[in-house]
């Protein structure tokens, strides 16, 4: 089941009188998640993540634009008759109930033609419940369970009425580094299985780069860019995308371009051209540094962090926008860093320039 | 070690003093004064130890008609006031606008004393020769005769009375209740939502079970309070409840020490005792009752 999100807008109108402005949540979301797809939806903390997702489920309604489920308006339904499934952050599993109580449940409310007997019920809780590999838990209590097992038994809730589209907010965030690591890859397997069309709410990156089909990137209840994760990495439209992708982040460089040449510091570090004279920021991905004895970007350096096969140099530089510059460079070429000055080439294609005014994506010819 | 044990005994020592001296001491009392038979208050002496107090306790009339009528009021306000209670919590937390104007009023009786809601009950029920009072006024109008709650047949009384009882238990209870209501997760009123759980359900299967351990320490204490009631029925029918017939065991218990018939303190420790077995009694049934329908997380 696709899902089409049409000029979707979200305005909470503002109770405090002495600040007048409403809170725009979502802002003209338009975009069309292909039948299937597990789409990731990604930005920072008051983004309008999770608003958007309310929307989707019908727990919300839209200011103004519209949703559709494959050719279905469903805009004016609620949430019971849009067929969504809902993971929440905390799980919200009734506490009082097994988790077999818990899966049945959305079930004992099918009421006429849909009613289904005990046994029906039953024997769709365990299919539910082995998807998710929970099928030996069923009589205990949610508090006798794990974080992730709780996380699965949520699962198995959202999918037991088999829904149109199954959205998921910050599934993950109440899980330790390693459970977290495996329930997104078991989201992934369940979603492959199952196929229903997902959304996955998260303000965590990694997690959304490494199982998504496509993910979304939100700031300010704005749509900012939407692709398949490596091509958003690779080719950010703006400065917040491109900050807000990529372990370590992105070094961000006051830099200027004279004559197609890209200067940082006052030297010429990179041929820019098609691109006019003017004040930019130079983004430079870890990996786009090449430590080069003739390199035209000195930086002196603070450290080296051996990560196994790569190391991390940690170095400064007087145009650089943060705190320390981190490149990431294969342990090869770790010998040659020793003296205070460490000189780099830059990659190109890992080089990305913004405009200073509205940190616009200006593109150059490689 | 033993130097810490002795300090903290001395920390313990003037509450463990006042509690033996005011609490303790008098409760061993309260034992052996229900024991001894033949007590004289004037020449402080008696014939002997024996079951008599409980035996003419329990066959006095006026501690019988005290006995029922506790009764009828435990098993009538404590269901009525703790639904309710419930009903209208639930109701002021489906509300948005004006919620905090309405749960002040429903407070207002907590923090009104007792006496003045008794004016108040009097105005309302009281028949004199110049008025039937208010709730009179309205038997008329829907066409039944003026009845003299205050002095009239028992069944009005009672109706009073019980009525009274509630009115001055509930705002406690809606308190409390509001407050366990609102500490629900909203997530799990979404969860529901979204799978379509219909209104009553939702109520039925969610929000009950996640406040019955607030359902059960009002029930609990409901009874207790319920089993001690007196001041309210001196607030509605005076000091003289034997004469109304709407005496209380703790009614009894205070006539035979101080009323006009009174300085028996072996028969008042004996209905005191009695009252306690029966108090404990129920808080026992109502502890195995609960425990199989209280969810504590
Ligand atoms: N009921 C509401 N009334 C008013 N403003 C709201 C309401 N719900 C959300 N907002 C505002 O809308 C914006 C988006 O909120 P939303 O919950 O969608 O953020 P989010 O992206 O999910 O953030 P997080 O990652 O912290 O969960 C925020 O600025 C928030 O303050
Ligand atoms: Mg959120």
């Amino acid at each position: 089941m696709k899902v089409v999100l049409q000029n979707l807008t979200k305005i909470y109108p503002n109770r405090n009188r002495r600040i007048k402005k409403d809170v725009v949540a979502v802002s003209d979301f338009t975009f069309e998640i292909p039948d299937g797809k597990l789409v990731g939806l990604l930005g920072p903390s008051g983004c309008g993540k999770s608003t958007t997702l309310n929307l989707i489920s019908g727990l919300e309604k839209p200011t103004s634009g519209r949703i559709f489920f494959g050719d279905d308006d469903v805009t004016d339904l609620p949430p019971e008759n849009r067929g969504v499934g809902l993971v929440f952050q905390n799980y919200a599993l009734y506490p009082h109930m097994t988790v077999l109580e818990n899966i049945v449940f959305p079930l004992e409310n099918l009421k006429g033609k849909d009613k289904l007997t005990r046994e029906q019920m039953k024997a769709k809780a365990y299919n539910a419940a082995k998807l998710v590999q929970i099928d030996e838990l069923m009589d205990r209590r949610p508090s006798e369970l794990s974080g992730g097992q709780q996380q699965r038994v949520a699962i198995a809730r959202a999918l037991v009425k088999t829904p149109r589209v199954l959205l998921l907010d910050e599934p993950l965030s109440n899980l330790d580094a390693r459970l977290r690591l495996q329930t997104r890859e078991e989201i992934r397997r369940i979603q492959r299985t199952t196929g229903i069309t997902t959304v996955f709410v998260t303000h965590d990156q990694e997690e959304a780069m490494s199982i998504s089909d496509l993910i979304i990137v939100m700031k300010n209840g704005v749509v900012n860019q939407i692709g398949r994760p490596q091509e958003v990495y690779d080719d950010p439209v703006n400065l917040f995308v491109a900050k807000f992708l990529g372990t370590p982040p992105i070094n961000v460089f006051d830099g200027e371009i004279i004559s197609g040449k890209l200067h940082i510091g006052g030297e010429a570090v990179l041929e820019t051209p098609g691109v006019k004279d003017m004040p930019i920021y130079a983004a430079v991905r870890p990996e786009g540094f090449l430590p080069d004895d003739a390199g035209p970007l000195k930086c002196s350096l603070s450290r080296v962090e051996v990560m196994g096969r790569d190391i991390s140099v940690v170095s400064t530089h007087p145009a650089f926008e943060g705190e320390v510059i981190r490149s990431i460079i294969s342990a090869e070429n770790a010998a040659d860093i020793s003296k205070p000055e460490v000189r780099f080439s830059l990659k190109p294609a890992k080089t990305h320039l913004f405009n200073r005014d509205d940190e616009k994506r200006i593109y150059f010819s490689i | 070690m033993e130097k810490k044990n002795i300090k903290g005994w001395l920390y313990l020592l003037p509450a463990a003093l006042f509690i033996g001296a005011f609490l303790v001491y008098p409760l061993i009392d309260v034992i052996i004064y229900s024991f001894e038979e033949g007590y004289n208050s004037a020449s402080q002496t008696f014939f002997g130890y024996g079951f008599y107090n409980f035996g003419y306790v329990l066959r006095d009339r006026y501690f019988l008609s005290a006995l029922k009528n506790t009764f009828i009021l435990v098993i009538i306000t404590v269901p009525v006031s703790t639904g309710l209670a419930l009903f209208i919590s639930v109701l002021l937390s489906s509300i948005k606008k004006l919620r905090e104007l309405f749960q002040t009023i429903y407070f207002l009786p907590y923090v009104t004393n007792t006496l003045a809601v008794g004016l108040v009950f009097m105005i309302l029920f009281n028949k004199t020769p110049y008025s039937d009072g208010l709730v009179n006024v309205l038997v008329k109008a829907l066409g039944g005769t003026a009845i003299d709650f205050i002095n009239g047949p028992y069944w009005a009384k009672m109706l009073v009375n019980c009525v009274y009882t509630i009115w001055i238990v509930l705002p406690f209870k809606i308190l409390i209740l509001t407050s366990a209501l609102a500490s629900v997760k909203q997530d799990y009123y979404k969860a529901a939502q979204v799978d379509g759980t219909g209104r009553f359900r939702i109520f039925y299967k969610i929000t009950l079970p996640m406040i019955s351990p607030t359902i059960f320490y009002l029930v609990i204490t409901g009874f207790i309070g319920a089993f001690k009631a007196y001041s309210d029925q001196v607030a509605l029918f005076g000091v003289n409840l034997n004469a109304a017939g709407m005496n209380t065991i703790v009614g009894y218990v205070y006539d035979m020490l101080y009323g006009d018939s009174g300085g028996y303190p072996s028969y008042a420790s004996a209905a005191a005792l009695i009252l306690f077995a029966i108090v404990l009694t129920i808080t026992v049934i109502n502890l195995l009752v609960s425990s199989k329908h209280v969810f504590y997380d």
